[in-house]
């Protein structure tokens, strides 16, 4: 769910629009998302919550796996994860489900 | 510069010259290939391999219009599969339920779709058919329906360019994601109708004017890309990001080019996808290696800061207005050349000309 003012949640959820996709680049190897007539270059961890984003699980529950896999504190991960979906929500590379 | 070259970026696929429409800026060569020329099905396919094994990221579908040629879906999802970003520069005049759904089904990314205007009489007038506007409509409607992102285009002129608050309000009502507000470029067909399309400084900050507006109500909504004219601007483009840097161009027979005017500068020997690999053309070839990088640039560039910004502008501008494709972009205003533009604004008429259309054999011999 998207909260009244545009920003997003533990339970929002959220799936890459038709016409973007994250993908990895095996020539340059970095990872980018693919979008209408651009390519965005995508940090490591950036990379890592954005396999994630597959229109199932919400930002909490990809906040809870890589703090399991990154023994690194959820709220951290999590304030990491609403800032960056936010940024590409509104470059249109993500939406929610 | 004797470093190793960037792998390329993004693949112009122009399969076919074939257009219904005759648009008189058109960025095609005025010496239009014929369809027995084109390449085949299994050619294309083999090239895009080779170009995703390169780094080659996106591949635009172009034309003339893609749409005319045969197998454009077996493309797309060639394309697709190898995990390229599958883009379609269409006319939308070909489009319709039937056949777009094969190319949505093959894995289709984006759609960018040309207007000639925003007035469906001035657009058919300027594309030179009739009917072309509903079609176009037809097709940008069918488009988000299939949940496909799409692109607005319109190439703008002295003729068109009154109308772009209402090509961008368009935009909105056709529920684009993108809107590209372009300039004509000048060489090619634009070049031989420059009087009858080059708009005047007063009519360009107009349209700078519409486009901010835009802008702040479209918010990340709609991405306006403005487009501006190279001649009154005091500094040219990077033509495609640099000479043999980011883009790859393919001409319907199969000709390998760094920009897909490449064909119209003399005294280059033009390497084929029939006859050597992609990645031979793009690192070896003389013709990328040419005017790649910054050695081959004459003075004023050679000792400017903008040189791996601008890289010293179009070769082929540099060519129709001066004679020599290695000489500084005329545009630039430090360009020896640079007259060139500023007798072309002010030998700009008060009326344009008639219209010359891109048909087949309108122009005979080109200079
Ligand atoms: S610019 Fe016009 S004539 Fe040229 S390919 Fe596009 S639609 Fe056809
Ligand atoms: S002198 Fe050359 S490099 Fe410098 S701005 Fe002009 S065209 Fe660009």
């Amino acid at each position: 769910m998207t909260q009244a003012d545009g920003t997003f949640s533990a339970s929002t959820v959220l799936r890459f629009a038709r016409g973007t996709r994250l993908q990895f680049d095996r020539v340059r190897e970095r990872w980018f998302i693919q979008a209408p007539e651009r390519v965005f270059l995508v940090d490591n961890i950036a990379a890592e919550i954005l396999q994630l984003a597959d229109g199932e699980r919400s930002l909490g529950d990809i906040s809870t796996i890589l703090h399991e896999k990154f023994t690194a504190p959820y709220d951290v991960i999590l304030a990491d994860v609403l800032r960056m979906t936010r940024d590409l929500a509104e470059k249109q590379v993500l939406q929610t489900v | 510069m004797t470093a190793t070259p960037p792998p390329p970026m993004s693949l112009l696929a122009e399969l076919t010259h074939r257009c219904p429409l005759q648009c008189p800026y058109c960025a095609n060569p005025v010496e239009l290939e014929t369809r027995a020329r084109e390449l085949d099905i299994a050619t294309w396919i083999r090239v895009f391999e080779e170009a995703a094994a390169m780094g080659v990221l996106q591949v635009h579908f172009s034309g003339g219009e893609p749409m005319a040629f045969q197998g454009l879906p077996e493309l797309v999802q060639a394309a697709s599969r190898l995990g390229l970003y599958t883009n379609l520069i269409t006319s939308g005049v070909l489009l319709t339920a039937e056949t777009l759904k094969p190319l949505y089904d093959a894995g289709l990314d984006h759609v960018q779709l040309s207007f000639q205007d925003a007035d469906p009489n001035e657009a058919e007038r300027i594309g030179g058919m009739a009917g072309a506007q509903a079609k176009k409509l037809e097709a940008a409607r069918l488009v988000t329906e299939a949940g496909l992102p799409l692109t607005l285009n319109f190439v703008i002129h002295r003729q068109n360019i009154s109308n772009v608050p209402a090509m961008l309000n368009m935009a909105e009502q056709l529920k684009a994601r993108r809107v590209e507000i372009a300039h004509t470029q000048y060489y090619g067909w634009g070049l031989k109708n420059r009087d009858a399309l080059l708009p005047s400084r007063a009519q360009l900050e107009e349209t700078e004017e519409a486009v901010a507006q835009a802008r702040l109500r479209f918010g990340s909504r709609i991405t306006v890309d403005f487009v501006t004219p190279d001649y009154y601007a005091d500094q040219p483009k990077p033509c495609m990001g640099g000479w043999g840097q980011k883009f790859i161009n393919i001409s319907p027979a199969g000709a390998v080019l760094p920009c897909h005017a490449a064909e119209s500068i003399p005294g280059l020997t033009f390497p084929s996808v029939k006859d050597s690999s992609l990645e031979e053309i793009w690192y070896r070839s003389p013709l990328f290696t040419l005017y790649r990088g910054t050695d081959w640039m004459p003075a004023p560039c050679r000792s400017c800061s903008q040189k791996e910004i601008d890289w010293g502008g179009c070769r082929c501008q540099a060519l129709a207005l001066t004679g020599n494709a290695g000489n500084t972009d005329p545009v630039c205003k430090q360009a020896p050349g640079h007259s060139a533009i500023q007798q072309a604004i002010a030998d700009r008429p008060e009326t344009p000309p008639p219209l010359i259309y891109r048909r087949y054999g309108n122009i005979k011999t080109t200079g």
